[in-house]
């Protein structure tokens, strides 16, 4: 069943960007790419527990911070070492300049 | 931070390991410096340009001093040529391998990807088995029991540190690697930091490799030009080693052991232009480990920003080599002395952060 719950307004991440966002203990990243979609997925890195909204993205890429892992934040692919276990992505909207996820 | 008794077990699998695990050493939180994200996006953004045209100067370079040396071959001017060349050959691979391995050098993947396997054949490196225990490096910087790349284990032996400016023990170990690997078997301490999925490619790796060295030696008998292996293969990578070594050496040798900040383990040393290019920016050591993900050519700007927050830099390479190598000496026989640095006043705790907008 469908839970979205309001992230923040899509102005506060810049295009080509990534914010972080925790709620109920969970932590994701939300990503806007330079088209201005917004993507989110899971928080923390799947080589080590890092979390991903202080890496860089790229197009479609983000690059994780400690070790320069990347993955297709679209899709959750990992792209080759160090990261290996893909990501988990997550559902989201933009309604009125505001982003929803889903966190069901 | 404490020690582990007078003789460390440097081993990953030894019991060093659960004492650093005890110590909240693994996988912990390092001190890093406040850099608003904005600032920290511009430092990160990736690039072709300084890397094509540090490459294109660097492969420049060794197709001249190749071609004096041939010219010069017999004479004595030979020697200098080959100075030269070994130095492009064997020290500068070091650097190009290790911003490569971290993905930064180039904007573009497959430029990365091309000269970290150009560079890890030169350097005589196995390129998948150190692509990982680098990412270990940067984990647990200088935990015993926790980094496999650790230079100057201690107590420290000298006559060990020598011969790597020749490159033998490396060489050494990455012959038996290469043989042990090549006949499908990984040590123990390669398991712990290599995941099973990856462990087929240092396999197929290591087969392939053997077959281009064994190639080489068979044209340099067949054609009987000692030339061809003065220029390419294991021999350059052995002679040219000395300047990437001692490099290396300066980056953490002497240093505390198990500490959480890299401002005390890391020495960041101003270097003259030559030996900036011979080492892409490394000598920013300290930035380079609380940022990995900023490119060489970004680091001296990433070190005025944090230069506040660091211990005195170091003028030279000669000044970070006055200290390390009394140091070094002292190690020989008490494993527990270290260069204590002293941080600045403005230290983590009374430092206040810059607005971080994007990641609050
Ligand atoms: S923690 Fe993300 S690549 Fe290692």
């Amino acid at each position: 069943m469908a839970n979205w719950i309001e992230v923040c307004s899509l102005d506060e991440i810049d295009p080509e960007d990534v914010m972080r966002f925790d709620h109920n203990q969970h932590s994701w990243a939300i990503y806007r790419c330079p088209n201005g979609e917004v993507y989110a997925t899971s928080g923390h890195c799947t080589h080590e527990r890092i979390h991903l909204a202080d890496g860089l993205v790229m197009d479609d890429i983000i690059e994780c911070p400690k070790h320069n892992g990347r993955f297709n934040y679209k899709t959750g692919k990992a792209q080759g070492a160090p990261v290996c276990e893909h990501l988990k992505t997550w559902p989201t909207r933009v309604e009125n300049g505001l982003i929803f996820l889903n966190v069901e | 931070m404490s020690s582990f008794g007078t003789r460390r077990d440097y081993s990953l699998t030894g019991a060093s390991t659960p004492h650093a695990h005890a110590a909240g050493l693994v996988s912990a939180n390092w001190y890093q410096t406040d850099i608003p994200r904005k600032t920290m996006k511009a430092l990160m953004t990736r690039r072709d340009a300084p890397a094509i045209r540090d490459t294109l100067l660097w492969l420049a370079l060794l197709v001249l001093f190749a071609g004096l040396g041939y010219l010069s071959w017999g004479t004595l001017w030979a020697i200098p040529c080959f100075v030269a060349y070994g130095v492009l050959y064997g020290s500068a691979s070091d650097s190009r391998w290790h911003e490569c391995s971290h993905g930064t050098a180039f904007k573009t993947r497959w430029m990365n990807d091309a000269v970290y396997q150009i560079a890890s054949f030169m350097v005589f490196r196995e390129s998948h088995v150190w692509k990982w225990s680098h990412a270990r490096h940067h984990t647990d910087t200088i935990v015993v029991g926790r980094d496999y790349e650790i230079m100057a284990k201690r107590p420290v032996q000298i006559a060990r540190l020598i011969a790597g400016l020749f490159g033998i023990p490396q060489t050494w170990g990455t012959l038996k690697s290469l043989l042990q690997h090549a006949g499908g078997d990984l040590n123990s301490e390669e398991r712990n930091f290599i995941p099973l999925t990856e462990q087929t490619k240092v396999i197929r790796y290591a087969r392939q490799t053997l077959l281009v060295h064994a190639a080489i030696i068979a044209l340099a008998l067949h054609l009987q030009s000692f030339y061809l292996v003065m220029v390419i293969g294991v021999l350059p990578s052995m002679y040219g080693v000395w300047i990437a070594f001692i490099f290396g050496l300066t980056q953490h040798a002497g240093l505390p052991e198990n500490v959480l900040d890299h401002r005390l383990n890391c020495r960041t040393i101003l270097m003259n232009p030559v030996f900036r290019f011979i080492y892409s920016n490394m000598n920013y050591h300290t930035e380079h480990h609380m940022f990995p993900m900023v490119p060489y050519h970004a680091l001296p700007q990433l070190h005025e920003l944090m230069k506040a927050e660091l211990p005195v830099v170091y003028p030279s390479t000669f000044s970070a080599i006055r200290e390390m190598l009394p140091a070094l000496l002292i190690q020989t026989d008490n494993p527990e002395y270290d260069i204590q640095r002293e941080l600045p006043q403005r230290s983590a705790t009374d430092h206040q952060p810059a607005q971080h907008p994007q990641t609050a």
